[in-house]
């Protein structure tokens, strides 16, 4: 996910979609399988259709997407884990970068040392 | 830059990123323990961390995103679990945390500064890290407002 790539109204879905605690859950069970819509309505104390609803609010997102396996439309996440986990660290790796650039800021002119910057991955 | 190193284990679900200041270890500390500034820099410009409740003690908080803190030891180390609150600044019980540990020492006169943040599960850091980005999301569309008023 690139900053520049999501319009107003996309981030506004994305926020919406993760702060329901049911949808957060939906999408834990997405992320280490694939499961179908009435697999996961199964496992929730609420009706079919309220699970559908949550779901559509996830696929507008962005979140998951739908594939239709015979008679069951099945839900998985997006891309697989390893290459998402690996995205999520980078996209931290971002938010620390602006961090430690403002607290440099904050502490005046200078304090930023002149030096090598290594940055290493290490995967698995 | 101040960005010593960034080292990301993805077998572990950390990230460790050294960075060195020319600044006292005092002023460093400060940037963590006094809400004020800590509101400057945690959060995107434009959207500032409202850090209305800071209290730099075990058991203390910091709400929506909140902190437990866990050990502190001034000014040289800190470790807290980040988490979410609500807009009532209750505690959202199921939402993913992480640990972060933070740990200042004093280097060619200047501080180093070692944080390492650790997730639970591959699922907790893709949920915690896509609500990260939104907040910093939201800060660009907020700036981007009064240019375009």
């Amino acid at each position: 996910m690139v900053v520049d790539e999501l319009a107003d109204g996309t981030v506004d879905e994305l926020f919406h979609a993760l702060a329901d605690p049911t949808r957060r859950d939906i999408l834990r069970r997405c992320a280490a399988g694939e499961p179908s819509v009435s697999r996961l309505a199964q496992a929730y104390p609420m009706s079919f259709a309220a699970v559908q609803k949550h779901v559509a609010v996830l696929e507008r997102a962005g979140l998951i997407t739908k594939t239709r396996h015979g008679r069951e439309q099945l839900v998985r996440t997006d891309g697989d884990a390893v290459v998402r986990a690996r995205r999520a660290l980078d996209e931290l790796e971002t938010i620390w970068r602006g961090r430690v650039d403002r607290m440099s800021s904050l502490l005046g002119k200078g304090a930023a040392r002149q030096g090598k910057t290594s940055t290493k991955g290490r995967s698995g | 830059m101040s960005i010593t190193s960034v080292d990301v284990d993805h077998d572990n679900l950390t990230m460790t990123l050294i960075a060195d200041f020319d600044a006292p270890i005092d002023q460093v500390w400060e940037l963590w323990s006094d809400p004020r500034k800590l509101e400057r820099w945690w959060g995107p410009p434009g959207y500032p961390a409202t850090v209305e409740k800071h209290d730099l003690t075990p058991g203390g908080e910091k709400l929506r995103g909140m902190w437990r803190v866990t050990a502190v030891d001034p000014p040289s180390s800190l470790e807290f679990i980040d988490a979410f609150a609500d807009s009532e600044w209750a505690p959202i019980a199921d939402m993913p945390t992480h640990t972060v540990r933070v740990e200042l020492s004093e280097r060619e006169g200047g501080t180093r500064m070692e944080m390492r943040s650790t997730f639970e599960s591959p699922e907790d850091m893709e949920i915690l890290v896509k609500m990260g980005m939104v907040e910093g999301l939201r800060g660009a569309a907020a700036q981007m407002d009064p240019l375009l008023a």
